[in-house]
């Protein structure tokens, strides 16, 4: 495989596709939900989140996507649970930069990996396609967000 | 020196011999030559787009170097190159359908303008409160949405016609829908997303007989197949000139002549009318009616030239090796573990839409993308055809007249290098 095919599946999105992380429904409990959908492509995302006192206590997702955006949704929902409200959309704002912005600095940890898309522009809306998602969720809107 | 239409259009090589040879063909195609990821380019997403031979990028390119001026308007030298040149591909294409005058064929942006060109002209003036009007659920967005629009202004109905497990129009269904109150039938001649190639003869008499007018789709048609329009006795026949190696934002209207005589114009402007005044204008004759503004005259030059091209070619001859690419296709992607074919009718063009396990179209579409190997990965624009077969979308393969068979072998080895990587 090309060097360049690596960066962008990198062993962690590979793996999070294969065994998505938190890939269920959310039982009785969850308060906020939000389906996202990517026109492009198809895919459809949902989300489900239980806040309690303004805190993530428990997230999960369903929907068919591809390697990306199921990875990085996988990995999104590891990354909020215990967060509150306000750092995870401070996260969203930061993925989002690291997908859509060239040169955008910060250790994300994990979510670093998520950088490769960058130099896919036709992919970078399954990446972000969860946290548009993660974000409308967050605010409770009814409407399904798009990446459109 | 006015200099002859016909000189100024590229000489189309005739092959010498009644063998099709593809290797001499590629040729022809310079962008063939090129390299994506360091591999030689194995072009396979022709359905979305053909590219284009030498004779019609230097026809464009020799029109605005030697011939370019405004049509129907002057009396210098160049506007009349340019109208000859402009109305000699109109009669190229006449004869290419075998339409029965050039005052049937109207230049338009492609095939989605041409129809809505019909639902709005056509639609508005014959189609009621009350009516019906037929499609199928295998039509492409192009041929869906100027209907709902026309329906939901008129308060007509928009009636589907459903189709098999293998991607064919359920016949028993279309005669069962098709009624008294049905006065179009618009339906797609080749399916862009599963191939099919849908029995339009039979279609359009049993429509006639109901007393519907019928406009064929024929986008995916053209390039593969040689089309008759008198002989299918269609009403309107819609085609985009890119996907018949010819430039984009040029395609073609054909109507019959009292239908279009009878319809309204569709845009208002310059080169509709014969006179103009504030109290009353007169609309100019066919084709013309139908042409307001300046038109895409390099376009339809380019257009003409690719005409001239699959004609040399020979369209039996291109559909003879389109078939023999998607024999060999689908039996070598039979023996790819869990794949799934999305649309096998009997009939077929040379599309073979197909989904993987545990490997996304899209995830596909780049890792082949690396190999050089160019595919479709979506809906197709055909969304209700995904829903039918309950996918967010395929990954699709599309023949044209230049690839091999030793492009669909990259195809798959791309196929079997992305499973490795993502199963």
């Amino acid at each position: 495989m090309t060097q360049d095919l690596r960066a962008l599946y990198e062993e962690v999105i590979l793996d999070h596709n294969r065994r998505p992380r938190n890939f269920r429904r959310l039982p009785e409990g969850s308060n906020r939900h939000a389906i996202g959908h990517n026109p492009l492509c198809g895919d459809q995302l949902r989300i489900d989140l239980r806040v309690e006192d303004g805190v993530i206590k428990d997230v999960g997702f369903e929907g068919a996507g591809c390697a990306i955006s199921t990875a990085s949704a996988s990995l999104m929902t590891e990354s909020i649970k215990g967060k509150t409200v306000e750092e995870a959309e401070v996260l969203f704002r930061r993925v989002h930069d690291l997908l859509t912005k060239q040169g955008a600095a910060g250790d994300l940890g994990k979510l670093q990996v998520l950088a490769g898309v960058r130099d896919y522009p036709a992919r970078v809306k399954c990446a972000t396609l969860p946290w548009h998602t993660l974000e409308a969720a967050l605010k409770n809107t009814a409407a399904p967000v798009t990446t459109e | 020196m006015t200099r002859a239409v016909n000189e100024t259009t590229v000489k189309v090589r005739a092959p010498a011999d009644s063998a099709f040879d593809v290797q001499r063909l590629r040729a022809d195609f310079p962008i063939l030559a090129e390299q994506v990821h360091g591999k030689p380019l194995v072009y396979l997403d022709n359905a979305a787009t053909a590219q284009k031979p030498r004779a019609v990028i230097d026809a464009i390119a020799h029109y605005y170097r030697h011939d370019n001026a405004n049509v129907h308007r002057a009396v210098h030298t160049l506007s009349e190159r340019a109208t000859a040149a402009y109305e000699g591909a109109r009669t190229k294409i006449r004869k290419f359908l075998n339409a029965a005058s050039d005052k049937e064929i109207i230049y338009v942006r492609g095939a989605t303008e041409g129809i809505n060109l019909v639902a709005a002209s056509w639609g508005r003036a014959n189609v009621r409160a009350g009516d019906e009007v037929l499609i199928t659920a295998m039509e492409h967005h192009s041929n869906i949405v100027p209907w709902q629009l026309l329906c939901e202004q008129v308060g007509a109905r928009l009636r589907v016609v459903p189709i098999s497990d293998e991607g064919e129009l359920v016949m028993e269904d279309f005669e069962r829908l098709l009624t008294g109150r049905t006065r179009l039938v618009a339906i797609v001649h080749c399916s862009n997303a599963l191939g099919t190639i849908n029995p339009v003869e039979q279609i359009i008499e049993r429509a006639h007989a109901a007393g519907a007018v019928v406009l064929l789709d024929g986008a995916q048609a053209v390039p593969h197949m040689a089309v008759d329009v008198r002989r299918l006795d269609c009403d309107f026949y819609v085609f985009s000139g890119h996907k018949l190696y010819g430039p984009t934002g040029i395609g073609v209207l054909y109507g019959k002549e009292r239908l279009l005589d009878a319809m309204p114009p569709y845009q208002g402007g310059g080169d509709m009318i014969k006179t103009v005044s504030f109290d009353k204008t007169t609309y100019n004759d066919l084709p013309y009616k139908f042409e307001a503004g300046t038109p895409h005259i390099a376009g339809a030059v380019g257009l003409g030239v690719a005409i001239d091209y699959v004609t040399a070619v020979g369209l039996d001859a291109i559909a003879a090796h389109e078939h023999e690419l998607l024999v060999h296709a689908t039996k070598i992607l039979s023996g790819v573990p869990g794949i799934r074919f999305v649309g096998t009718a009997r009939d077929k063009a040379g599309i073979v839409s197909f989904t993987l396990k545990g490997v996304h179209p899209h995830d596909l579409g780049t890792v082949l993308d690396h190999q050089g190997v160019a595919i479709r990965a979506g809906h197709h624009c055909a969304m209700p055809v995904m829903q039918r077969f309950g996918l967010p979308a395929t990954a699709r393969a599309s023949f044209a007249l230049y690839n091999t068979r030793e492009e669909v072998d990259a195809l798959v080895q791309g196929i079997r290098h992305a499973q490795e990587l993502l199963g």
